[in-house]
């Protein structure tokens, strides 16, 4: 897309760009895919003291190199952890309230940050039937979340055709009223540039832009208005340092094709 | 503060019923032969326990300590309308589909893996609304386990709340607690009436031992009205008896015994073999033209022309299981 592509893919960038979001000493629980692998890289770089939760049942993963699990459920997945559990017991950690961020993908997102990895059309008649919530109904219901997604105007809707994984729900309180006390759509990460919410509409609102990104390709590639920061930032783009781990980790290119 | 539960009724419109009236709990247990026995059988004796209709939980999660040899017998044998639960759902749901042995998978997600994108079967079956995938999320799959090994009808929980998920879901209920008045949501027991785990060893009256992670199997074996075991491995109950601390699964729980190495293949068995990725390369691969005529050429190949389990651990091939053993076991190195 509008990447310097000479240098890195979308997904490289997706990934940096979602590390540089973890801060040493939090405790994240990391989907399969881009958010495993930028968890990994922040725990390589600039957060060692990072903890990352498997919903596979893993407690402190420090994932080797070439070796990327195909879900959060292998043995790969337990490599050098401090502690491996049941899937239930690692869930309720979300619950029990230890975690500070939740991080995943997503197939298609609406401006208050909801997310679908269930129904493309009605459920009793879907088009397409998607894989499901897996954890990602709980990880969003009960923590802040991080989604890191391609921008495509197809995946970025005004309203999702069905809420798998909740976000501020329909905006303003109402995340709230249904009885969704903790946790809330923090950042959405994307190929071209940073989004956060606003903090009384909770609509989506563009935070910063990747290197080469105008605000106007941003919106078109959004199917609904966004809220636009005035004087946006530029991010700073990969550096040989990130893309070099990056590549140690991933070195088949299994999450970042 | 009323809590309205309809207890005692099939989740579903097929026989299998999972969640059961606590009366009904007790007596199908203390039916059961609960004594310190031999279990040991065949593939074929522990299939033939299982009726048609029956509910069965399915141990492992993903491509992990899937009872995969205890799925491929049931389909061996015929059977149809099984009533499936799992935590997390792989190639062995589309295998149930799409050989007629279930029409209905209660899980929280279902594809084979990053890796190979989108089930494409699990499309087909559920698009043309030929076969159900009942989602709830995957903690709502644990604490139903949960509740079900607790012998009580439900547990609360807070996920869940707000989504569509939910609204799909006539048997869970949203309460205010009658403590803190928060909103939460009650999940109903799963008691299936067979619980399949594949274990890494065990003894010949179902002590289990499980390395590496647990997923919900401690639960389900507990929560289910029979197990059956597959195990790497049968020990010796002097060997079990040295390290108890080690045993997951009780073998007052356990109804059956299976002695079947490489159980899980092509999925993986902690510290044993790791996703024999080749064949499942090959599996993508094989249903990437056309679906559903790949998956019935590979049900043929590998499931119904096989003589035996080691007549299809032959066919897989010698080498995917060395290398797969090899990067198994390579866990415990340093």
């Amino acid at each position: 897309m509008m990447t310097d592509s000479a240098r890195y893919t979308a997904s490289e960038l997706l990934a940096v760009m979602s590390a540089r979001l973890l801060q040493d000493g939090q405790v994240v629980f990391a989907g399969v895919g881009i958010p495993l692998l930028a968890a990994s890289l922040a725990q390589r770089l600039h957060a060692p003291g990072l903890t990352i939760l498997f919903e596979g049942g893993t407690i402190g993963a420090y994932v080797e190199p070439g070796q990327l699990p195909p879900s959060t459920n292998e043995q790969r997945c337990t490599r050098r952890a401090n502690m491996v559990l049941g899937s239930t017991d690692v869930l309720l950690l979300l619950q029990r309230g230890y975690v500070d961020v939740g991080f995943m993908g997503g197939a298609q997102i609406d401006q208050y940050g909801n997310l679908n990895s269930s129904y493309i059309g009605l459920p009793e008649r879907p088009t397409t039937r998607l894989p499901g919530t897996g954890g990602g109904n709980d990880i969003a219901s009960l923590t802040q979340m991080i989604v890191a997604m391609k921008h495509e105007k197809r995946r970025f809707v005004e309203r999702v055709d069905f809420v798998t994984s909740p976000g501020f729900l329909a905006g303003g309180n109402s995340r709230r009223e249904v009885g969704l006390s903790a946790g809330g759509m923090f950042r959405v990460v994307t190929d071209l540039g940073l989004l956060g919410f606003d903090e009384s509409s909770k609509r989506m609102t563009v935070l910063a832009l990747h290197p080469g990104v105008t605000a106007a390709e941003v919106q078109a590639n959004t199917g609904f208005e966004l809220l636009v920061l005035s004087d946006l930032p530029v991010t700073d783009p990969p550096s040989n340092d990130e893309l070099a781990m990056l590549r140690h980790l991933d070195p088949d290119h299994l999450y970042t094709a | 503060m009323r809590i309205r539960l309809r207890l005692a009724r099939p989740c579903n419109q097929l026989r299998g019923s999972v969640t059961l009236s606590y009366d009904d709990l007790c007596r199908r247990t203390r039916e059961r032969d609960r004594s310190l026995r031999e279990k040991v059988m065949s593939l074929d004796e522990a299939a033939a326990l299982v009726p048609d209709g029956a509910s069965i939980g399915i141990g492992g999660s993903t491509l992990s300590r899937t009872p995969l040899a205890m799925v491929w017998a049931l389909i061996r044998a015929g059977r149809r309308d099984l009533v499936c639960a799992r935590g997390i759902s792989s190639s062995e749901g589309e295998l149930l589909f799409a050989s007629g042995a279930s029409r209905h998978l209660i899980t929280s997600w279902f594809s084979l893996g990053i890796v190979w994108g989108v089930s494409r079967i699990m499309r087909a079956y559920t698009e043309t609304g030929r076969a159900r995938f009942e989602e709830w999320s995957h903690l709502a799959m644990g604490l139903r386990f949960r509740a079900g090994a607790m012998g009580l009808p439900f547990l609360p929980m807070r996920s869940m709340l707000g989504s569509d998920v939910l609204t799909q879901l006539p048997d869970a209920r949203v309460i205010d607690c009658p403590f803190t008045g928060e909103k939460l949501v009650l999940v109903p027991a799963l008691n299936p009436d067979f619980a399949l785990i594949h274990v890494q060893r065990c003894d010949a009256y179902g002590n289990a031992q499980i390395d590496g992670l647990p997923f919900m199997d401690l639960d389900l074996a507990l929560a289910a009205n029979r197990v059956i075991l597959t195990t790497e491995r049968i020990v010796s109950n002097d060997q079990i008896r040295r390290r108890p601390d080690q045993t997951k699964i009780p073998f007052l729980a356990v109804d059956a015994v299976i002695e079947v190495p490489f159980g899980c293949a092509p999925h993986e068995c902690y510290g044993a073999y790791e996703p024999l990725f080749d064949h499942l390369n090959h599996y993508a691969a094989a249903l990437k033209p056309d679906a559903e005529q790949g998956i019935r050429d590979y049900l043929a190949r590998y499931f119904y022309e096989p003589a035996s389990w080691t007549d299809y651990l032959d066919r897989i091939g010698l080498a995917e299981l060395i290398d797969a053993a090899r990067r198994g076991k390579s866990i415990y190195d340093d």
